[in-house]
């Protein structure tokens, strides 16, 4: 069994600053991670590696410096890392980047076939869970995004079983391989590599890919030319004009009551409402 | 997108392309599942219809469902909350949702009937569809859209999401393909209002496809047993706390309050985090977007990842011991003090008034 994990290198976006004047995101000094969605998909992937013996690769696309999140997952236990970069890239939005990572994962599977490709559920920066999709409607893979549980693997059918979140439930589906699957977060915990796996991550020799090497079809498709949607204008959130009416009194009780008697005289309906919800909530819970 | 904040050249070219030039009209997935059509997608209507009134075209929803009368209801509905007509494809395979089958159903009607603008949920199906189509299209999509508008110099659609974790928020237009996709969580748009009486045109077409040429099968549904992820969501009346009510104990104040007012309860992330209310119960970028007539905060400091998932709140009523805390630039009333304090008072407060429908 083989596997690859797309994972992503990120900003640590607790830490990130805005430039008050330019509106620029401040990234010096702001340390990286792994995506944090993508650390449950590359859980789920060790663990069929634990089960089945499945060899997993980790793959990204970014700047060279990306390859520290692919060390990084080398020491939680992925056999092979694969850095897709390529000056021709920059700029890419989901569309170019699925093709991109899409055109790797093909040319990694001339190799040695793929039963699964992972995705995390989305990025923390790019924020769209565009991606994932986007890679297994190229390759013509069955999509399961959204995966709470792996239920079982057949394979010899070439069969998996998982549970996939809905809206107000749980889809039981069933598919077969080769499949691209984002696993939803908190479904598991990553793993502390062991110290062999910290000495392989050391001295191991990451393959780079640039796009020809990753057999793009059409460098013209990549980064910025081949990307449909264009930002326009980066800005920062206004601040309303008029500021909170700021309710005062002496006690806690004059400032709540100060409050309800503005709130409901600025909202007349409201108070109807509020007593009509409670009738009805305490109708329900007589009845 | 690899890097959303770095600004682009726009293209130069105002003129569309002659091929695009064919695309017309603003359409809205209808997201159906177990005979619902789930909420946002009327949202999205009207936030539709203000889209295609500015560019002079027309409103059409496209439903994707299992034969059935609930089919004709939901595009009534349609109509009246302002579409001027329905695209209906049904057959039994689309009875639960899988990807392929919607996506190939979905490109399909865009190939054939040409929309410049389609609209989806950005709810676990209509990510995971958006994503397909438009890919399959290979065309642009801007997830999680907070704003929409046209931009007439290009007829192009504005679309304005959070990036960066939502410290700043861009705006994206898809120039040089179509049609240009968006998704928008529930709740960020308003619902509007059902104009009774209004009606449009459906147009039915096939899928052509036969269950044995989709390959994922569905082999259970399993309906949440906890409903409270919608509750708050569609909730009129919230109160929610944040880490300034000090420690876990404190909650029960915002709970207490809630009771009163027949509202239901949220809180922040860092809440969820520490484990003192469960992450369905988070409100914000990363949590649910709220709509309701009343917001209480209570010691939330008002993050913009907080502030992006309220704003949409008919009031909002906010309790913070610091003066300069952000939540003050756009709650509509700032309470300054000990939340630990106000909340018992205005629990008491808000019983009075409700029980006697008088001041004290
Ligand atoms: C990618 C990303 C996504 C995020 N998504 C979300 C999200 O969806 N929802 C969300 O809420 N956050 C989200 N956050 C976190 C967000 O940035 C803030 O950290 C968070 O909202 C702050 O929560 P808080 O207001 O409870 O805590 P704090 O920021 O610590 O604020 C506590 C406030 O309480 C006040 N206070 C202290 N004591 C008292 C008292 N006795 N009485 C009254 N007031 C008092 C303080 O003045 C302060 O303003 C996200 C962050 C990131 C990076
Ligand atoms: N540059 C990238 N390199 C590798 N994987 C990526 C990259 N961008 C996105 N992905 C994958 O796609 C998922 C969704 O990303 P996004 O659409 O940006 O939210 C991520 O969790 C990753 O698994």
């Amino acid at each position: 069994m083989h596997v690859v994990v797309c994972i992503k290198q990120v900003p640590d976006s607790a830490q990130i600053r805005v430039h008050p004047v330019t509106n620029t995101i401040m990234r010096q000094g702001v340390p990286t991670i792994i995506n944090p969605f993508d650390l449950f998909s590359l859980e789920e992937a060790l663990r069929l590696k634990d089960q089945f013996g499945a060899k997993v690769t980790v793959l990204t696309m970014g700047p060279k410096m990306a390859d520290q999140a692919l060390r990084k997952a080398l020491t939680f236990g992925a056999d092979e890392a694969i850095l897709l970069t390529d000056r021709a890239f920059a700029g890419s939005d989901t569309l170019a980047t699925s093709l991109a990572i899409s055109s790797a994962i093909a040319k990694i599977g001339e190799k040695e076939p793929i039963d699964i490709v992972f995705c995390g559920k989305q990025t923390i920066d790019g924020d769209t869970a565009q991606v994932g999709p986007g890679i297994a409607t190229r390759l013509g893979l069955q999509q399961l995004t959204y995966v709470s549980k792996i239920v079982s693997i057949d394979r010899d059918a070439k069969e998996i079983v998982v549970h996939r979140r809905a809206e107000g439930g749980v889809q039981v589906l069933k598919t077969s391989l080769p499949c691209l699957i984002t696993m939803l977060e908190d479904t598991n915990h990553i793993r502390f590599g062991t110290m062999a796996d910290a000495f392989r991550a050391a001295r191991y020799q990451i393959t780079e890919w640039s796009a020809t090497d990753a057999g793009v079809p059409d460098i013209g498709q990549c980064g910025l030319r081949g990307s449909p949607t264009v930002v326009k204008k980066v800005f920062a959130p206004s601040a309303r004009t008029d500021k909170a009416v700021p309710i005062t009194g002496e006690t806690p009780k004059a400032i709540s009551d100060s409050l309800v008697e503005t709130v409901f005289s600025a909202h007349p309906g409201l108070q109807e409402d509020l007593q009509t919800q409670v009738a009805a909530i305490s109708q329900g819970a007589s009845s | 997108m690899t890097e959303p904040a770095t600004s682009r050249p726009a293209g130069r070219t105002v003129e569309l392309d002659e091929r695009l030039k064919a695309y017309k009209g603003v359409w809205v997935f209808m997201e159906m599942e177990r005979g619902h059509v789930h909420p946002v997608s009327w949202e999205l209507i009207g936030e539709a219809r203000k889209l295609a009134d500015t560019l002079g075209v027309e409103v059409w929803g496209v439903l994707l469902a299992t034969p059935g009368e609930a089919n004709k209801a939901a595009a009534q509905s349609a109509f009246a909350y302002g579409a001027d007509g329905v695209y209906l494809m049904e057959d039994a395979i689309l009875a639960e949702y899988r990807t392929a089958p919607y996506t190939a159903g979905l490109s399909y009607l865009v190939d054939t009937y040409k929309p410049e603008i389609l609209l989806l949920g950005a709810t676990t199906l209509g990510r995971d569809l958006a994503s397909a189509v438009a890919t399959t299209l290979a065309t642009g999509l801007t997830a999680d859209c907070t704003k929409l508008a046209i931009d007439m110099d290009t007829r192009s659609m504005a679309a304005t999401r959070p990036t960066f974790g939502g410290s700043l928020l861009c705006t994206i237009h898809t120039l040089k393909a179509r049609p240009q996709m968006a998704t928008v969580r529930p709740r960020v748009m308003a619902m509007p209002a059902k104009q009774a009486g209004r009606t449009g045109r459906i147009i039915t077409t096939d899928l052509g496809l036969k269950e044995e040429d989709i390959v994922t099968k569905v082999l259970d549904y399993i309906p949440d047993r906890d409903q409270d992820q919608a509750q708050l969501a569609f909730a009129d009346f919230i109160v929610a706390g944040g880490r300034g009510l000090g420690k876990p104990e404190n909650f029960r104040l915002v709970n207490d309050l809630a009771s009163v007012l027949g509202a239901e309860v949220g809180g922040t992330r860092p809440l969820v985090q520490a484990g003192w209310i469960g992450a369905e119960r988070q409100i914000g970028q990363t949590g649910k977007t709220i709509r309701p007539k009343l917001y209480i905060a209570a010691g939330i400091s008002g993050a913009i990842q907080h502030r992006v998932g309220v704003e949409g709140a008919d009031c909002i009523v906010a309790i913070n011991s610091d003066p300069n805390a952000p939540i003050f630039d756009f709650a509509h009333f700032g309470l300054v003090g000990d939340a630990t304090k106000i909340l018992p008072a205005l629990t008491e407060a808000f019983r009075h008034r409700l029980a006697t429908g008088n001041a004290i």
